[in-house]
């Protein structure tokens, strides 16, 4: 059970900070009214307009970092490899290569599907 | 330092499913460099070549090399008997559903816009079409396969993954209904997502308590390690409550209707056989497998949710008025009574007949579901497809022949004799009664006879009442439509009449049981 005080106090205190930084800021703070603060949050640049009478909007942010999630991944997978490649050998190479190429057809896809395209 | 080992894979016993999946993959790049016109006329061939192809490998495999005696791929699949005949049965399934998915009819021009909208008109003036289904069947073909045939459930969980996901989508891409459609859709991506979270977390756990994920390592934990119980207890419930929601088992079953209606109902058929073929395959390996020293621990939970999931999917089925609402609920109630074959455990010899049974039962329904849904779709009005139970009044005197047909699968999921579905029942609540789950079997026969009341209503309903004046029109069945329906009526018939060839084979897949 000794193990485990270390990881409770840590618990503890993580939560004990997340719960004061929360409940302090709206006594301490200073409180103005700003349109901006009324928008849609999009990564701080103007919002894209909302589509009136439930039309279609665009999913540009969406398509973009869910293509960078995939990369993201696919780097994780390459630092391992990277790491022991001489050990793994050949199996490591045509592995790798086989799980790139299998995200690369999904790369293409989206470039084909004009999902790259800004416009 | 040299301490890394490249695996052994062996690539031959593992051909089918990396064909499903080379195809799949070979069916994305069609999407993106084919020409509109030219897609679906590559994807039909392609994907059915692939399936009867892999079919095909899996019959060989069989012929040439007997049934393996080891798990593949460092462990991590098990290509074993089990693993074969159910590989055979999602194949001859998923063949099946890609003919009906092939009807141009159900699926949406433009998924993305909105219901009803100009967007959504122009999209069908164009003719557009996702012809993405057929890639995304084929990914969902390979998850189920590789899920039914996991030895480890690091695997079994990315099989779940990679069969559920494309079902998600699927769901939401019926022409019509298009609201009712993305209703099933997000629910069944919610629900989905959220009993995935149950199983990894139980996976969490058993992993805690044995210290690896491979099924035959975790059965060898159970007699070493001592103490952790309470670690082992609840990752076999969470492992459960994540299997039980794929087969649709109370209190777990809740998805079912709405999914099974809002879909697009090729793929309602793909979902209730094939998804529910790979689930119970899945149930088995890692509660017989991993778990099976733990039966006396597990089993009367188990019975507890066999008992409740018959009456469930028995009861509810009397009141509903949907014809897909209604077939999903009896999907429930079939759920319960396959769950108590796998309930009955014992020495080997009562295993191997459980199994087998279970393995029959599973063709023999899978086949028969595709079918009745097959005929669903041929009934039409002028909004789509006539789910409204009452719109089938009198459908026996307008159209004898496709009634008849429908009323012959409804006894068969009733489980009368001289189909195939009495044999099912037979075969699984012989092996229950052997097994010791003797109330078990009462409460199932109990169920059976108010699901047959069901059943038979429908049938009242199509013959014996006026037909409505506006009533729907039959639509003239596609070729592949047609094939279907025919197929399945057949199988049906035969493995009601003389069953003896697919129960041999089904022994002889089960008699190894499955390799750890």
């Amino acid at each position: 059970m000794e193990l485990y005080v270390p990881i409770l106090v840590l618990a503890v205190l993580a939560a004990g900070f997340a719960v004061f930084s929360v409940a302090i800021a709206p006594i301490t703070g200073p409180r103005r009214w700003n349109r901006a603060k009324l928008d849609a949050y999009e990564c701080g640049i103007e919002p894209t307009p909302q589509p009136v009478g439930g039309g279609r909007f665009p999913l540009k942010y969406m398509i973009t970092a869910m293509l960078f999630i995939v990369f993201d991944i696919e780097i994780i997978f390459l630092y391992p490899w990277a790491v022991a490649f001489d050990q793994l050998g050949v199996f490591g190479l045509v592995e790798m290569v086989l799980f790139i190429v299998t995200v690369l057809v999904a790369y293409a896809y989206v470039w084909r599907r004009k999902g790259l395209d800004w416009d | 330092m040299n301490g890394i080992q490249p695996p052994t894979i062996e690539y031959g016993q593992l051909m089918p499913l990396l064909l499903v999946f080379g195809a799949a993959i070979v069916g994305v790049l069609i999407e993106a460099f084919a020409p509109r016109y030219l897609r679906k006329a590559i994807h039909v061939p392609l994907t059915m070549l692939t399936l009867l192809g892999a079919f095909g490998l899996v019959i060989v495999q069989v012929l040439r090399d007997g049934v393996p005696t080891a798990a593949v791929a460092m462990g991590a699949i098990a290509v074993d008997g089990p693993s074969l005949f159910i590989w055979g049965v999602i194949l001859v399934l998923s063949v099946v559903s890609v003919l009906l998915i092939n009807d141009d009819d159900n699926f949406v021009a433009s998924a993305a816009a909105v219901p009803g909208s100009p967007d959504e008109e122009e999209a069908i003036a164009r003719g557009g079409a996702h012809t993405e289904v057929y890639p995304l069947a084929l990914f969902a073909i390979g998850g189920m396969m590789l899920f039914a045939a996991s030895n480890d459930l690091l695997i079994m969980f990315v099989g779940l993954e990679v069969m559920s996901l494309p079902l998600y989508l699927l769901c939401g891409l019926a022409r019509r209904r298009r609201l009712l459609s993305q209703e099933s859709s997000v629910k069944y991506f919610l629900l989905g997502a959220f009993s995935s979270a149950f199983f990894l977390y139980g996976m969490a756990m058993i992993y805690g308590y044995a210290g690896t994920v491979d099924l035959g390592g975790i059965n060898d934990a159970l007699g070493r390690v001592g103490g952790q119980d309470t670690l082992l207890y609840l990752g076999t419930a969470l492992l459960g409550v994540g299997l039980f929601f794929k087969i649709g088992a109370a209190p777990f079953q809740a998805w079912k209707p709405d999914v099974y209606q809002g879909a697009p109902t090729p793929i309602t058929a793909l979902m209730a056989s094939g998804t529910l073929v790979a689930a119970f395959g899945a149930v088995l390996r890692v509660f017989w497998v991993a778990l099976g020293n733990l039966d006396w621990d597990w089993r009367p939970v188990m019975w507890g949710i066999a008992i409740l999931t018959m009456i469930v999917g028995a009861i509810l089925a009397i009141t509903q008025t949907d014809i897909k609402r209604m077939l999903a609920y009896s999907s429930i109630a079939h759920a319960g009574f396959l769950l108590t074959g796998v309930i009955a455990t014992g020495e080997a010899t009562q295993n191997a007949n459980s199994l087998s049974a279970l393995l029959f039962y599973l063709l023999a329904y899978g086949i028969t579901t595709v079918g009745a849904f097959a005929v669903v779709t041929m009934v039409r009005d002028a909004g789509g497809e006539a789910g409204h139970l009452s719109r089938w009044a009198g459908l026996g005197k307008r159209s004898p022949a496709l009634a008849g047909i429908f009323a012959f699968f409804l006894l068969a999921f009733a489980g009368i004799p001289l189909t195939s579905g009495f044999f099912g029942k037979y075969a699984v609540f012989a092996a229950a009664v052997a097994g010791g789950a003797l109330p078990l079997v009462v409460v199932g026969v109990v169920s059976s006879a108010i699901a047959a009341f069901f059943y038979v209503r429908v049938i009242v309903l199509m013959f014996f009442s006026e037909p409505a004046a506006d009533g729907p029109t039959i639509a003239v069945p596609s070729a592949g439509t047609a094939a279907v329906v025919a197929l399945a009526a057949a199988a049906t018939v035969v493995l009601g009449v003389y069953p003896q060839p697919v129960f041999d084979l089904a022994d002889a897949a089960a008699s190894s049981l499955f390799v750890r």
